[in-house]
């Protein structure tokens, strides 16, 4: 029978956290729609604002309503003024992925702000009007929060309508959707709009965020992921629809409050309710319509010099050797950071070839890793073979994740591999087969061709055995035809299917291969640790990864070396974490002079050093035998093509080496400059 | 039967109708301009016939087959290869690298059957673009990067070839041993359906034209017969030298027939619908 008073008290949680949702994701449409940046950190100020929140009410003892509307109409708007002003400019003009990768970069950011200025301890918000008597209705009852909570909804849903309708201002919010260049002729001021925009972007997310927080708790990634759930509402209006928006708020809080009340309370099924709007954002964007092929410019890529043979060689065994020695010098503990490093590095080698060359954006990448490790814990194969089921099937479990997500691109793609890894983290990995929530599952260090490496020094050096092999393969990828290929799909999608390449094949295979060298990573690295639980895979680790790889050099193995072991030193060393945030920020205002990252800044470096003092080292050391000279410091090889101003810099070791014949015109592809 | 038809091919974007119920075909062996003023959907039914743009109604039939529904990768396979207006050549690849990615993906077993470097050079020089080989494609003129989009477009060896505005970029000797490609091209029992704003290179090497406006086909026929059209000349006031100085060779073989489509929406259009009557050859 049915009963209503049970389905009351499940539909006013639903209606409060849906209205709070919508409030939330509202700010996200209204800040995409007029800058088309779309705000992954959305929520992640939401938590910071809710601390500020704390801040003024709890700690410093100001009255709640004042607190509220200080954090609301004076900080929320000015810092969403000053990221407009600073970092977004512009930024919605750009590709996707690098919009999506500054966002996450200003997640990161917010995190590591609130971490550092706010230190763990147990802190509550009380709610509003704690101390008056719910509201009784029947046996259900609505609390003064929850109502306001509600009235707010409607009243930012009100105020939005009017704002966008009927006032000047918000005309041409609306025209700067369609074309701000066209309002800037017209006497708009596409820039004012913009700071607008994301003032009241800002103060809805802090809005949103302080409502929730009495119920979730002051936690730096309750709610900073609840922004998943207006991802989700934002998606159903296709990032357009405010009125759909509102819509989708709703009937995500109420969904996901009746999934906690009416589905099973043992066995999978007990699981959805958490993951309703994850699963909600997976079949939006499963349905919906494919894109175009985009019919544009020509847009070469700027990419990070190919090294030559000799030099990949060289570095990579340098490494070994490296590494080897440092195993001898290091403490245990300090073994298993190389080792985590090596790991990141990996996992990081897997962007390389996905959006480094490929120029697909993944939030899944860890969570591959994951997949992995949990195939070689599982299979028990401490061996070679078990490691590469491990990767095949971490690549399997890529492939039939690109399937349904094949005819997305861009920030849609992104966004669905961010649920799809939200699923993952909750439904298999916590699941009682797999690891277990707060469980861990056991995994044996592997044996090397009867080699017994199970010491860790030994093992670590197998990792990064397994990066070098890894990062040439991805090099020698690269150079041959299929390397070719990925560029030119990259470069023109449309061109690539007038000439008959069918892209969904590539893209599901790209997508595996990608997996599948997560998947080995996470093998490794389940061997390294010994123990593994589905917290060591947190969905959420793929946005530092991402930020690290783009920031280090997504388009170069050395890029993914770097970022492995700024990821390592960022989540393993407290005191270096500001250090990083710098380093991240630097890298961050660099990227826009030169996509391909740190590493390939340092290359420059070190080669216009070597320009520089090069011939007179040269000139100080007595008669060079002539091969010396073919590796990169013969001056004259550098500066025959320097002389344009170039982005690109010149690989000097390749290009004019004599007795290079074959590879010339693979080079040449980075010698000429920027069109 | 020819080889292309496109058959009363409507596409609306939103209210803007951009075709218009077109009609117009391509043979083998003949070079066939497509030409209008600008906006007139000229693009738009390139990208209709390679399958970029879905068509609200209508068919496009190729070597005997409806077309119409195959995505854009098979109907490239069964050989329709375009170039872009708007270029579409891959940037950071060299010019020769561009080739032979073409190349690799009309070989089909991709890495297994490694084109022989001649093939591609012979491409590159065909086109007359070696001497740009080694430079990265987005850096060289824009003439030499329609001639690349040729060249990587007959890397597949296509039996339909879509051309968008080739000759623009290119300078008068250039635009000159182009028409002889193109000549040479049609002549391998190719068929080009070309768009062109060059009236001289249209009026020189094509066999048939289609004149579009509003996305309408006002006009088909033989390059004299075409010039002499009243409904061709109001659409193109300010192309005065269409009347004037004859074009060497131009219509010498072609020119059977010139059929008007007259379109059954006429009141967009600004140019008075003159029917010309059916027989062309003079």
């Amino acid at each position: 029978m049915f009963d209503l008073g049970k389905f009351l008290a499940f539909t006013i949680p639903g209606l409060f956290s849906g209205a709070a949702y919508a409030i939330a994701a509202s700010g996200l449409v209204l800040t995409y729609s007029t800058t088309r940046v779309f705000n992954i950190a959305h929520g992640a100020f939401g938590m910071v604002f809710s601390f500020f929140f704390w801040d003024f009410s709890v700690r410093q003892g100001i009255n709640e309503w004042l607190s509220l509307a200080l954090v609301v109409l004076v900080v929320a708007p000015a810092v969403g003024w000053a990221i407009q002003r600073f970092i977004a400019r512009g930024l919605g003009e750009g590709p996707v992925s690098v919009s999506l990768v500054v966002t996450v970069g200003l997640l990161v950011g917010c995190i590591g702000f609130a971490t550092q200025v706010y230190k763990p301890e147990a802190r509550t918000v009380p709610p509003f009007f704690a101390d008056s008597k719910p509201i009784e209705i029947g046996e259900a009852s609505v609390t003064y929060h929850q109502l306001i909570t509600i009235l707010a909804s409607v009243a930012v849903a009100a105020g939005l309508y009017v704002l966008l309708n009927r006032t000047r201002i918000g005309t041409a919010m609306r025209a700067s959707v369609d074309n701000p260049d066209l309002l800037k002729l017209f006497g708009g001021k596409p820039d004012q709009v913009a700071a607008l925009a994301w003032a009241i972007g800002m103060s809805l997310a802090a809005l949103g965020g302080i409502l929730l927080v009495s119920v979730v708790g002051l936690d730096y990634y309750a709610l900073t992921l609840l922004v998943v759930n207006a991802y989700a509402a934002a998606m159903l209006g296709r990032l357009k629809s405010l009125p759909l928006t509102f819509a989708g708020g709703m009937g995500l809080g109420l969904l996901s409050s009746y999934a906690v009340g009416y589905l099973p309370t043992d066995g999978v099924l007990s699981k959805v309710g958490g993951i309703v709007p994850a699963l909600f954002l997976f079949v939006v964007m499963i349905a919906m319509p494919q894109a175009q092929l985009r019919i544009g410019q020509v847009k070469g890529m700027v990419s990070a010099p190919l090294p030559s043979f000799e030099k990949a060689a060289g570095s990579g065994l340098g490494l070994l050797v490296l590494t080897a020695l440092l195993a001898g010098a290091f403490s245990e503990a300090n073994l298993l950071l190389v080792g985590t490093a090596a790991t990141y590095a990996m996992v990081m080698l897997s962007l390389v070839l996905l959006t480094g060359y490929g120029g697909h954006v993944s939030l899944a990448q860890f969570t591959f890793a994951g997949v992995g490790a949990l195939a070689y814990a599982k299979l028990d194969q401490p061996n070679l073979v078990g490691l590469v089921l491990a990767g095949l099937v971490a690549a399997g479990v890529g492939a039939l994740v690109a399937l349904p997500v094949l005819r997305l691109t861009g920030l849609y793609l992104a966004l669905a591999t961010l649920a799809f890894a939200n699923i993952m983290d909750k439904l298999v990995f916590q699941d009682e087969r797999a690891f277990g929530f707060n469980g861990a599952l056991t995994a044996e260090r592997l044996s090397l061709l009867g080699l017994d490496i199970s010491t860790t020094g030994k093992y670590v050096v197998v990792m990064v055995l397994f990066f070098v092999v890894m990062g040439w393969g991805l090099l020698a990828l690269r150079r041959g035809s299929l390397g070719r290929i990925l560029i030119a799909m990259r470069d023109s999608p449309a061109a690539c299917g007038t000439l008959g390449l069918d892209m969904r094949w590539f893209r599901v295979g790209l997508f595996a291969m990608s997996a599948g060298i997560a998947g080995v990573a996470g093998g490794l690295f389940a061997g390294l640790r010994g123990t593994i639980g589905a917290s060591d895979f947190q969905f959420f680790n793929s946005l530092p990864l991402l930020l690290l790889a783009v920031v280090f050099g997504v388009t170069s193995v050395s890029g993914a070396l770097l970022g492995g072991v700024g990821l390592m030193l960022l989540n393993n060393n407290p005191d270096l974490a500001p250090i990083i945030f710098v380093i991240i920020g630097f890298g961050a205002v660099l990227l826009a002079k030169d996509p391909n990252g740190l590493a390939n800044q340092l290359f420059r470096v070190g080669r216009l050093l070597a320009d520089r003092f090069g011939p007179r080292i040269m000139a100080s050391l007595p008669a060079l035998p002539s091969s010396g000279r073919a590796d990169g410091l013969d001056p004259t090889a550098g500066s025959a093509s320097r002389d344009d101003d170039s982005l690109v810099d010149v690989t000097g070791d390749t290009s004019a080496a004599p007795g290079r014949g074959p590879d010339v015109e693979e080079v040449a592809t980075h010698v000429a400059p920027r069109g | 039967m020819s080889l292309l038809e496109v058959d009363h091919v409507v596409v609306q974007f939103g209210g803007v109708t951009a075709v218009n119920e077109a009609c117009f075909t391509a043979e083998e062996g003949r070079v066939t301009g497509l030409i209008g003023p600008n906006g007139a959907g000229k693009t738009t039914c390139f990208n209709v016939i390679s399958g970029l743009q879905k068509p609200t109604r209508g068919k496009v039939r190729f070597d005997g087959r409806n077309v119409s529904s195959m995505p854009v990768h098979r109907r490239s396979k069964r050989g329709i290869g375009r170039t872009f207006q708007r270029l579409e050549a891959f940037g950071s690849l060299t010019v020769r690298e561009n080739v032979r990615v073409a190349h690799d993906i009309a070989q089909g077993v991709l890495g297994l059957v490694r084109p022989s470097k001649g093939d591609v050079d012979a491409l590159l020089e065909r086109v007359g673009i070696t001497a740009y080989a080694d430079e990265r494609a987005d850096s060289i003129p824009t003439g030499t990067a329609r001639l690349l989009e040729l060249a990587r477009c007959l890397a597949g060896d296509p039996k339909l070839l879509l051309l968008d505005e080739p000759s623009s970029g290119l300078d008068e000797t250039e635009t000159d041993v182009f028409g002889d490609l193109l000549k040479e091209l049609a002549a391998e029992g190719r068929a080009i359906l070309m768009v062109e704003h060059d009236m001289d290179l249209v009026m020189s090497v094509c066999d048939e034209i289609h004149v579009l406006d509003f996305g309408s086909v006002i006009a088909s026929g033989g390059p004299q017969l075409v010039r002499n059209d009243p409904a061709v000349q109001k659409a193109y006031l300010g192309y005065s030298d269409l009347d004037d100085d004859v074009h060497h060779g131009a219509s010498g073989s072609s020119a059977e027939q010139t059929h008007v489509d007259l379109p059954a929406v006429e009141q967009t259009q600004q140019v008075p619908m003159v029917p010309t009557s059916g027989e062309a050859r003079p």
